[in-house]
């Protein structure tokens, strides 16, 4: 993605906005595709699942089947059913009826349990954006010291220890033995409730941040134009904030996009070790139950939100990154 | 190594005793302290993922009622008058956590070998196969695997294992390591991607061939060792992350399937009788956390080895 391109080839600034309308347009010819194919895929191996869903529980008649079938529209032909499902999805945000809780449609129970999983992932975003790069700079500042071996050891145990051990071990401890924070619940959102998920789910990317932040910063001191900064006598405080911090953050810029995969993935576990009534719970319990429909709606509306935010971090990497931009 | 003895036939340079690439990484593997002592633990964690489970009296489906969600403890009622001996302790079921420990200790290490060598095939050679064409074909290869890389994992895998996987057995099992090793591929096609592109145009390369080199002796002595060593840098890297993918499933309740049990799903229990029984937790963790670092710091060490830029 980083295309090292040479700093003279900045042309007019009309050539420049240019090139970054066809950088985006491209970025989003790649982005569209992507998504139709996650949507189709998934629909496609969810409708070659063995048996259908009202299979098992008891035999029905087969007007009654027939009925189902077609309120459902299962009995159109595939790529009908397809159609119809995106056109759904498109113009009313219709995700179809729940299989298995037959009162609800999916758009209502995500409608129901969405803002618990935002919650706790932009808290843990946050957290982990700001400790992380807070850490790194610490860590690359003071290279080799003890500060450093600190945040890297840290950061080794965030990311080799998965966070659904992480999560027990932090109820146990703070929850149960201490008797310090509540080990599990949601509480209507308090602030007590979401300590301890917010720093399970958040420690993971913290530690890859801190990594990242590391790795940049300390390439970034020994480069040429920060060099220039101290020599025309700037104060040390402001060379880092205003000309090394810029370039140094930009590995975490591209992080964005997997660290909020890792965040949705493992509010899956979160939400289920502390029982917060979150999207991941439904989507785990809709995967268990075999609801498809459920289980498609969620899959569908987080890898939309992955692959947009991709799309953005890319343009912003566009805008923040001198070369790339130079070189579109 | 002279260009001399590369031109000569490759039967004389074996006679020629000089420091390989080889034997220098093991000399500086053998030097990290870290990487030395992961090793160690490693080898010992494996020996006991297979001798473990026989080491108990207890086999890992055995119930024992009259000792249910029992303390470690070398004295606990059989139900038939005697005493018997629990390291670990017991679940809910009353059955052993030392052999249920072992035996998800070999399920976690067998997914992770198994679905890495998966993973190891299908990128070593799309990768290959990427790099040594290149233009255009290199250019789609890529653009797949980009669009494949965009795609969040963890939900294919649960769409896959929901609709299919969710058998118990065998079946499943090998299910997991299929659809696992068929989507962590990716970062090991680009690398292999990336080494071939590199090696190929390498001068040695042009030297080996203008001074005659047969093909084969050509990808077996200069290719593939150039392209092995970040190969084998992150198989040790994937391993731990299989591991991982495989808990995460497990402890949803996704992956492996009663009877058998692993690392995950023996967490996932112990998560829910945290507060009547912390050993169900505290065991599995302790060892899983221990094999992860241990990965890891042999990857590090496997890395500054075979990186020749140090030498």
């Amino acid at each position: 993605m980083i295309v090292l391109g040479s700093f003279g080839a900045i042309g007019g600034k009309k050539g420049r906005n240019e090139r970054m309308v066809w950088f985006m347009l491209r970025r989003l010819m790649a982005a569209i595709p992507t998504l139709f194919i996650v949507v189709f895929l998934s629909f496609m191996i969810m409708h070659a699942a063995p048996g259908g869903p009202f299979d098992g529980e008891r035999q029905l008649p087969p007007e009654i089947e027939q009925n189902l079938l077609a309120k459902y529209d299962l009995d159109k032909p595939l790529m009908t059913q397809f159609y119809l499902y995106v056109e759904g999805i498109v113009t009313e945000f219709d995700f179809g009826p729940s299989f298995k809780r037959e009162d609800f449609t999916v758009t209502e129970l995500i409608g129901q349990s969405w803002h618990v999983s935002a919650r706790i992932g932009l808290s843990a975003l946050t957290i982990a954006l700001f400790a992380g790069a807070t850490l790194g700079c610490m860590a690359a500042l003071n290279q080799n010291s003890w500060i450093d071996y600190f945040v890297m050891a840290l950061a080794m145990t965030g990311i080799t220890i998965p966070s659904f051990v992480i999560a027990p071990v932090l109820s146990l401890f703070f929850g149960v033995w201490l008797n310090l924070l509540p080990s599990a619940g949601w509480n209507g959102g308090s602030l007590s409730n979401m300590i301890l998920p917010v720093t399970a789910l958040s420690l993971g990317p913290l530690a890859v941040i801190a990594r990242l932040t590391r790795g940049g910063m300390i390439e970034v001191l020994r480069s040429n134009f920060v060099r220039t900064a101290r020599a025309k006598g700037l104060p040390e405080g402001l060379v880092i904030r205003r000309h090394a911090l810029r370039a140094g953050l930009l590995p975490v810029v591209s992080y964005l996009g997997p660290a909020m995969a890792a965040l949705m993935t493992g509010s899956l576990v979160i939400e289920k070790i502390f029982g917060l009534p979150g999207l991941g719970r439904y989507f785990v319990d809709g995967a268990l139950q075999r609801d498809y429909t459920l289980v498609l709606g969620v899959v569908i509306l987080y890898s939309t939100l992955i692959i947009t935010l991709n799309f953005v971090v890319d343009v912003m990497y566009g805008v923040l990154d001198p070369r790339v931009r130079a070189s579109q | 190594m002279t260009d001399a003895a590369i031109g000569g036939d490759a039967g004389k340079i074996t006679e020629i005793k000089g420091r390989s690439l080889w034997d220098d990484a093991r000399r500086r593997l053998f030097a990290n302290k870290a990487a030395v002592t992961a090793m160690i633990l490693l080898g010992l964690l494996f020996l006991m993922a297979i001798v473990g489970p026989w080491l108990s009296p207890h086999g890992f489906n055995e119930q024992n009622y009259s000792y249910t969600s029992g303390a470690p403890t070398l004295s606990a009622p059989t139900g038939e008058g005697g005493t018997t001996f629990y390291l670990f302790g017991t679940d809910a079921n009353g059955r052993d956590i030392f052999s249920r420990t072992w035996i998800g200790a070999r399920v976690s290490l067998a997914i992770g070998f198994v679905a890495t060598a998966v993973s190891l095939v299908i990128g070593v050679v799309y990768g290959a196969t990427a790099g040594f064409i290149g233009g255009r074909v290199d250019n789609l290869m890529m653009r797949i695997v980009d669009i494949l890389y965009s795609i969040p994992h963890m939900f294919i895998f649960i769409i896959l294992l929901v609709v299919f996987g969710r058998s118990g057995g065998w079946p499943n099992l090998l299910m997991l390591f299929a659809v696992i090793g068929a989507l962590e591929w990716l970062t090991m096609g680009r690398i292999v991607r990336g080494q071939t592109l590199s090696v190929k145009e390498k001068e040695f390369i042009e030297a080996a061939e203008a001074a005659g080199v047969s093909n084969w002796t050509m990808i077996r002595r200069h290719i593939v060792p150039n392209v092995l060593g970040p190969v084998v840098v992150y198989m040790t890297l994937t391993v731990p992350g299989v591991i991982m993918i495989e808990s995460f499933l497990s402890f949803l309740g996704l992956g492996v399937q009663e009877p058998l049990t692993s690392w995950g799903r023996l967490i996932s229990e112990g998560a829910q009788e945290m507060e009547t029984a912390p050993w169900m937790l505290l065991f599995p963790v302790l060892f899983m956390a221990m094999t992860l670092f241990c990965f890891n710091f042999i990857g590090d060490g496997l890395r500054d080895a075979l990186d020749p830029k140090d030498r």
